[in-house]
């Protein structure tokens, strides 16, 4: 028991395990706290901004701070929510994302946090940026105007000698994650499969396979994001 | 060719940890890291070539394809427009006959745009093949680019006299000028070196040397303004298997020039604090991070080290101090301001791109190869040798209670005499504009982009921790100039070039800021515009690192301090305008699709 530590979010008394990320200790108290680049079991990486809290009036990314005792942690209020909402908008503004033609769409997590906050029409102007679409490898499409640049495939997706199939591109404004050309040519069944799991949103897709599961009864087209709408 | 790659590779023991500096060799060897390159260092280091690329095109003075023969970097920082660095630019595309970007097709020559070079007192500047050439005028560019197109050696194409003090030195030859305008105790002549290291550490303990530097309240120079003796206490505290001192000579906000004059003037004192932090947190390896820009210092700062080993205040029982080792090597950059941010300065030592880490842990538990490490500013180092030789409390009797000692400023812009001046804290603007000759000053832009930019209505405000902080960069701007086209626009820019890109706040919002900044510029804003700038602007606070958390601190700092210039730009009989021209828009798509627009005119 000693290694448990108490901590607060939005005032509700929780507990969870010391050295524990927010995200997944409020988890573990029922509390949802909204994510895209993070994933189980990989080192997270504090890219998408979407978990953003605020403790001891700083803001702070859930994903990445360790709880500890006494931590009190401001999720729910109202500019938090608005500052996740305007973070989303901002993604969906930064790229193409055409939901209605995409495979990803009831699938796609940047999607279903777009309903999560109610976003109707986004406060920035679309920017409609022109953005390449890479079809060489013999499975996958790596389609640039839906990547969230999350990094996700970037960490996870790596051949049997360690060896990353996807990397950063420039930086900045014209940050990309792209496919190794040599690596994209041989990249296994499985792999491939794994890649687009991954992908949070509709920007790696796997060639020759569409529409297995209908529009109408994927993942969130009946269960919203986040476990307290269970 | 691929013999040199392999030797260059093999050099640094194919360590993935040396990835940048595999990468800047074979730069300076070949002009580019071509395709065979990448898939050379790939193979050898064990990672896809994807991997070896997020590298190099995270960084700006490295590139997969040619550069030319010489590879002409123009600073584009404000100052040096101020100077004329758009008839520079002109010139120099009229003699060479190509637009910036390009290389010409002979390969000889080309031209690029860069950030800030640290060279703000003498603009227009340019980096030519790791040479800098200060004040160009459109006359001097016309004979350089003849020089090139006859094919001279870079010593010939510096005709001009060299700069003064120790640019003179063989090792240096540099034409930069130090432009010293006021000493105070780290600029000053009256140190003998290594006097701390051979006099006093010997009987010192550690402890009594943090102890010092703690006494002396000083906080680090950089800009953040942590307490140096608290962050030497950490780590010396902190468990790891070694310790790491390193010396952030990054210096990338625009307008900051100080730490090249300190490491031009006083290298034996920035490396002489180093080995008394090393002493102070028991370490025995320093790196010194040195910004690419400054390249040209290499051999010179080299000689300065090895001087030092051969006097025995570097390598092994260091003044006869028992078991008290010490080296210093330097460690280049390669174009990227967010890599002075210190643990993106980290992520870029050990061969990466120069992405900002989450904190925590802090560098002071885990930092450089996950160890213990202190990472400070030049001048941090340079001072806490006069703290050491005169002790803490000494110290504080320069400058006031919360900001204590001398700071350095880097002063530019429209003022008569731009240069380094080392004063007391609790300086005041006005004095300081009228200690450079600064006359009919509109604003004066306070450490940098990510500062604050002031009017006159505030000169009155002094330096120091609880006022006006600062990193040491000052920018004057006269009655004559355009703040938001010239000042704030240009800065924007900035941050959106140098992100590095991992947070979707920080690389999306600032180009969003922007194209309403421009709107507001071109006549088509409205009064929610403003409101929209400032509250889209909060978004930024959710970034990672101070470069996304400041990035809108040019619009923020301008809306606050010259609103008016931004009222008087608004449409008064308007609440709303989409932006854009729907005319010309709907022209464009039709000639696009060769049909001809009919206009039926609104009632
Ligand atoms: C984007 C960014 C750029 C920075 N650039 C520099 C720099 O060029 N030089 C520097 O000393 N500190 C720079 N800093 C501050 C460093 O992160 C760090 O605080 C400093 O090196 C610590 O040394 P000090 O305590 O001696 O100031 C930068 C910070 C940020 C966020
Ligand atoms: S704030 Fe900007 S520069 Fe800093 S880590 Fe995030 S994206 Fe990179």
């Amino acid at each position: 028991m000693s290694n448990l530590v108490k901590f607060k979010i939005d005032g509700t008394e929780c507990m969870a395990e010391k050295g524990s990320y927010i995200v997944d200790a409020a988890l573990e108290n029922g509390i949802y706290i909204p994510t895209l680049c993070n994933m189980p079991g990989v080192k997270p990486k504090g890219a998408c901004r979407v978990c953003s809290v605020r403790i001891n009036g700083r803001l702070m990314t859930s994903c990445t701070t360790p709880v500890s005792d006494g931590m009190e942690i401001e999720s729910n209020s109202a500019d938090i929510l608005d500052l996740r909402k305007a973070i989303i908008e901002l993604m969906f503004v930064s790229g193409n994302h055409f939901c209605p033609s995409c495979e990803k769409s009831g699938n796609c997590e940047l999607q279903a946090l777009g309903y999560r906050y109610k976003m109707m029409v986004p406060r920035f102007l679309y920017d409609f940026p022109v953005r390449k679409v890479d079809a060489s490898s013999p499975k996958i499409i790596k389609d640039q105007n839906r990547c969230i640049q999350c990094k996700r495939c970037i960490k996870t997706i790596k051949d049997e000698q360690g060896r990353s199939l996807f990397a950063f591109h420039k930086r900045g404004h014209d940050l990309e994650v792209i496919l190794d050309q040599d690596l994209g040519k041989k990249i296994t069944e499985e792999l491939a499969d794994l890649a687009m799991k991954n992908c949070p949103v509709g920007s790696i897709i796997k060639k020759e396979k569409g529409f297995e599961q209908a529009i109408g009864r994927r993942m969130y087209d009946h269960q919203p994001i986040g476990i307290e709408d269970k | 060719m691929e013999n040199t790659i392999t030797n260059i590779i093999e050099k640094y023991n194919n360590d993935p940890l040396r990835l940048m500096d595999i990468l800047i060799d074979i730069q300076e060897n070949f002009g580019f890291i071509g395709n065979d390159a990448v898939k050379e260092i790939a193979l050898a280091l064990n990672m896809s070539e994807v991997d070896v690329e997020q590298t190099i095109t995270f960084y700006h003075f490295l590139s997969t394809e040619p550069r030319g023969k010489y590879a002409i970097y123009l600073n584009n920082s404000v100052v040096s427009i101020m100077y004329g660095q758009k008839t520079i630019k002109a010139t120099f595309e009229k003699e060479v006959g190509i637009s910036f970007g390009q290389v010409t097709a002979d390969g000889s020559i080309g031209l690029f745009d860069t950030a800030c070079i640290g060279m703000n007192d003498q603009e227009p500047a340019a980096i030519i093949n790791n040479h800098v050439f200060t004040k160009l005028t459109p006359y001097r560019v016309r004979e350089i680019v003849k020089s090139m197109r006859q094919g001279k050696d870079m010593d010939e194409l510096i005709n001009e006299s060299y700069g003064d003090g120790k640019n003179h030195l063989p090792s240096l030859k540099s034409m930069v000028s130090s432009n010293i305008r006021r000493k105070g105790m780290v600029l000053s002549d009256n140190y003998v070196y290594g006097s701390v290291t051979k006099l006093m550490l010997p009987n010192l303990s550690p402890e009594a040397v943090i102890q010092e530097i703690k006494t002396s309240h000083i906080r680090g120079r950089g800009g953040a303004g942590f307490p140096t003796g608290l962050k030497w206490e950490f780590c010396r505290r902190a468990k790891g298997d070694n310790h790491f001192v390193i010396c952030n000579a990054d210096e990338g906000e625009p307008g900051t020039f100080k730490d090249r004059v300190i490491l031009t003037e006083k290298p034996e004192l920035v490396f002489e604090g180093m080995v008394l932090a090393g002493y102070a947190i028991g370490s025995d390896e320093g790196i010194l991070y040195l910004r690419y820009e400054y390249r040209y210092m290499k051999e010179y700062l080299e000689d300065v080290i090895s001087t030092m080993l051969k006097n025995n205040l570097l390598g092994s029982n260091i003044a006869g101090i028992d078991g008290f080792n010490f080296d210093i090597r330097i460690q280049f950059g390669a174009g990227a301001y967010v890599c002075g941010e210190e643990s993106a300065l980290l992520e870029s030592l050990e061969g990466k791109r120069g992405e900002p880490r989450d904190k925590p842990p802090f560098p002071v538990e885990k930092g450089y190869l996950n160890q213990p490490t202190i990472i400070n500013n030049v001048e941090t180092f340079a001072t806490a040798v006069r703290i050491v030789e005169n002790g803490g409390e000494w110290f504080t009797q320069f400058g006031t209670e919360d900001s204590t000692g001398t700071k350095i400023l880097s002063i530019s812009g429209d003022c008569l005499f731009p240069g380094v001046y080392e004063v007391n804290w609790g300086f005041n603007v006005n004095d300081m504009l009228d200690m450079v000759g600064a006359y009919d000053v509109q604003a004066v832009q306070v450490g940098g982009p990510s500062g604050t930019l002031i009017g006159p209505d505030e000169f009155h405000r002094t330096l120091g921790y609880s006022d006006l902080s600062t990193g040491g960069s000052m920018i004057i701007f006269g009655m004559q100039r355009n703040l938001l086209q010239d000042v704030v626009l240009n800065f924007m820019e900035f941050f959106i070039d140098e992100s590095c890109g991992s947070c979707s706040t920080c690389r999306n919002m600032p180009h969003v800021l922007k194209n309403k900044l421009e709107k507001i510029i071109n006549g088509k804003g409205v009064k929610g515009d403003l409101a929209d700038l400032k509250e889209w602007s909060k978004v930024l606070n959710a970034s990672r690192c101070g470069l996304g958390q400041t990035a809108a601190n040019p619009i923020i700092s301008s809306l606050k301090n010259f609103r008016h210039l931004y009222e008087n730009l608004l449409q008064r009989d308007k609440e709303f305008d989409q932006g854009f021209d729907l005319i010309t828009s709907v022209q464009r798509s039709c000639k696009y699709v060769k049909r001809v627009p009919k206009f039926h005119p609104i009632e």
